[in-house]
């Protein structure tokens, strides 16, 4: 059991190649208390999000209280307990995209695809997220589909450019 | 690498520079916006296309030029030419023309189709002749990604005048001499902050480089360390020798991975040659910095929730005094200074702060670089000497309303800040004359409106962020940018009355005065901006009777 991280639900192997990436980062960081942000990072870009396991490991390892590593990962809207969806769309609602209708974008997909923001489809395929500002604002309206940043999107065109983006890697997955 | 051993690395690149003197170097903007466009593509063919079209040419990634509507853009020399919407199936005939028939392909010019004649050389065109790039001097000329054409460019001249030829009071008399003040916002001198910590005496003291530009529609900080990182490590090294640090930290947003990654680089690059580490140039100074990434929290903008952030916890901010310069990070005293600040101090150094001081007005020195967007023809970034008019911004370097509409009002500030509307087009951009109307200078973000901006849903979407991003400390911001979120929505659904308007105007004073921290002590401001000066579509929504309001004594 001992090398396990266990959990209710989920258990992770200290195996993994993910734990044994974040177990490295908090070494290097000599399991000081102040570097807990540094490891959430390395803990996301591995896992994608932070799943309650790994908060665990990091508690653990730095020796935090549950509480204080649980609070500060719900403080900041980078860190997602959830799973973000092997996609991800992301609507950036800055002031210039705001003021080039980056709502009737958001309304597009919410009502076509019936989600919400926030929300994964149930095939865990396509997340719906939105971001503050993403800095691209001479390309207003921007939208970043799985990293890509894309500017002067018009809302009739949103949702064909997330299907193209999704078989495109999705072919490259199969090849 | 001492000082002489650096001279002579510096020495040989430029002799190598001027060997290579008049030769096409086609530079290809990879700012934000243009790398978005496609720029990564564009420099893979056109480092194809030269090979096969036989033209010595040097391809070279810069970062953001300006102009980001028109992108991606990129720049022939020798000639300073500007060519817009380069798509990589357009270069093999562009270059064919322009190197090998010099012959400029007119119809691609930068502002081609906005302007009558484009112009050949782009700093002749009213967008750049208009602006004074101090800060943004090399951003979208040389390559960040290498440090050798930011040396060549005179890159750590300053470092070394200050480390050899000044004493830290030295540098903090030219710092305030130059009257620069804090690009971040709040326009503190930065020189009697300097001075401040300098005189805390401690055995540790931090330098810290705000780079979380949480104001949406902003992007000057972005492209300051996407474009030209090692301007700014060179501020902070600056920084540090006058206050006596010996380590720095680079706050940056998470949002932005190209700033993070250039800028680790450039940490990198610099360390290898000595200009960061130990003994730096041979000096006695040492200095070393890290880089912290955000995680998206606009309350980390401020300066002690920042601090909270860098190390380790919630981004909270405490109350001050006592104020960081006294203690700070760890409960040093620590320096904190924004992205733009730090980008102006190599310059002053070099040049003088009384050269610095002469431009701009009289209580606001120097240049501004804001980032301009919105309902606006020439989106992009831009730097003007403090003073230059809105009308300038608006319609000789921005080129005016998109779509040909009209000017309604101009946003600065961000969540901060409020809207300034036509009759005020004439306001020179200083941080005096904004606040006087209402709004303040903030980071430097611009967005302009035109005639379809609904100026209650402007208030209400810059409440919605502030109640978003409110972290909960203090009653008067927590609660309160809740209710006033919740009154600006029943006034944008036609549902309010008379009592609601007073009731927000009531609860904007409250929240102004009482909150603890700027986040919840501005979160008023585009609200009491739009309703100082757009008041009668607050009042053209209000219900005059409601019985649900009677008052019940």
């Amino acid at each position: 059991m001992k090398s396990h991280i266990a959990h209710d639900w989920v258990s992770l192997h200290a195996s993994d190649p993910r734990v044994k990436l974040v177990a490295a980062k908090m070494k290097k960081e000599n399991y000081r208390p102040d570097a807990l942000i540094e490891i959430l990072h390395t803990a996301q870009n591995a896992f994608g999000h932070l799943p309650m396991p790994i908060l665990h490991f990091i508690g653990k390892g730095l020796k935090l209280p549950g509480s204080r590593v649980f609070s500060t990962v719900t403080f900041y809207h980078f860190f997602s307990l959830k799973s973000k969806g092997e996609h991800t769309c992301l609507v950036c609602t800055g002031t210039a995209c705001y003021v080039k209708g980056a709502q009737a974008i958001l309304n597009e997909i919410e009502d076509k695809l019936g989600l919400k923001t926030g929300q994964v489809t149930k095939d865990n395929k396509l997340g719906i997220q939105v971001a503050r500002c993403i800095g691209a604002c001479g390309l207003a309206p921007a939208v970043v589909i799985n990293d890509e940043v894309h500017g002067k999107i018009l809302p009739a065109d949103v949702l064909a450019m997330i299907n193209q983006k999704m078989t495109a890697h999705e072919q490259v997955g199969t090849e | 690498m001492n000082r002489l051993e650096l001279n002579s690395y510096v020495d040989k690149a430029k002799a190598k520079l001027a060997e290579k003197a008049g030769a096409p170097q086609i530079r290809v903007c990879c700012g934000a916006g243009c790398l978005s466009s496609g720029a990564d593509d564009l420099v893979k063919t056109l480092n194809q296309e030269v090979k096969s079209l036989n033209i010595d040419a040097e391809i070279i990634p810069t970062g953001c030029m300006g102009p980001c509507n028109q992108g991606p853009l990129i720049k022939c020399d020798p000639g300073n030419t500007i060519y817009q919407k380069a798509e990589p199936g357009k270069m093999r005939d562009l270059l064919q023309s322009h190197y090998a028939e010099n012959t400029p392909v007119t119809e691609q010019l930068l502002f081609a189709g906005s302007r009558e004649t484009p112009f050949l050389d782009a700093d002749e065109d009213p967008y750049f002749k208009k602006q004074l790039r101090i800060a943004l001097k090399d951003c979208g000329h040389l390559d960040p990604e290498k440090i050798d054409d930011y040396l060549v460019n005179d890159g750590y001249h300053a470092l070394d005048k200050a480390l050899f030829a000044m004493t830290p009071e030295d540098v903090i008399s030219e710092v305030k001499q130059s009257r620069l003040r804090g690009r971040g916002g709040a326009g503190y001198p930065t020189g009697l902050k300097w001075e401040t910590v300098y005189r805390y005496v401690n055995d540790q003291k931090y330098v810290i480089c705000n780079g979380d530009e949480g104001d949406p529609g902003a992007f000057m900080d972005r492209s300051l360390l996407e474009g030209n990182p090692h301007r700014i490590l060179e501020g902070m090294a600056i920084a540090a020798f006058a206050i006596g640090a010996s380590k720095g930290f680079a706050y940056i947003r998470g949002e932005y991975p190209l700033a993070i990654k250039r800028f680790e680089a450039a940490i990198k690059l610099a360390r290898k040659l000595g200009l960061l580490g130990k003994n730096i140039l041979g000096s006695e100074f040492h200095f070393d910095v890290e880089v912290r990434i955000g995680a998206g929290a606009f309350v980390c903008g401020e300066e002690t929730a920042l601090i909270a952030s860098i190390e380790g916890k919630k981004g909270n901010p405490r109350p001050r005094p006592p104020y960081p310069a006294e203690s700070g990070l760890w409960g040093k005293p620590t320096l904190i200074n924004n992205v733009e600040t730090y980008a102006a101090i190599a310059p002053i150094i070099t040049r003088g702060g009384e050269w610095y001081s002469e431009i701009g007005t009289a209580k606001s020195a120097g240049t501004k670089v804001f980032a301009l967007a919105g309902k606006i023809n020439n989106a992009g970034l831009i730097e003007v000497p403090m003073g230059t008019t809105l009308r300038e911004v608006v319609y000789d370097i921005g080129g005016g309303i998109q779509g040909g509409g009209n000017f309604k009002a101009a946003q600065t500030g961000g969540p901060s800040g409020g809207c300034i509307p036509a009759n005020h087009l004439d306001v020179k951009m200083d941080y005096e004359s904004l606040v006087s109307l209402g709004s303040i200078m903030g980071s430097g973000g611009l967005i302009v409106m035109d005639e379809s901006s609904d100026m209650v849903d402007v208030a209400r979407y810059f409440m919605e962020f502030c109640m978003d991003e409110s972290c909960g400390k203090c009653a008067p911001c927590r609660i309160g940018t809740k209710m006033m979120h919740d009154l600006l929505q029943k006034i944008c659904k036609n549902k309010a009355t008379r009592i609601d308007l007073e009731r927000l105007e009531e609860l904007a004073d409250y929240v102004k005065n009482t909150s603890l921290c700027g986040l919840g002590s501005s979160a008023p401001n585009p609200l009491l901006s739009t309703l100082r000066h757009f008041r009668e579509e607050y009042e053209n929504r209000i219900t005059e009777t409601s019985p649900k309001h009677t008052v019940v004594a």
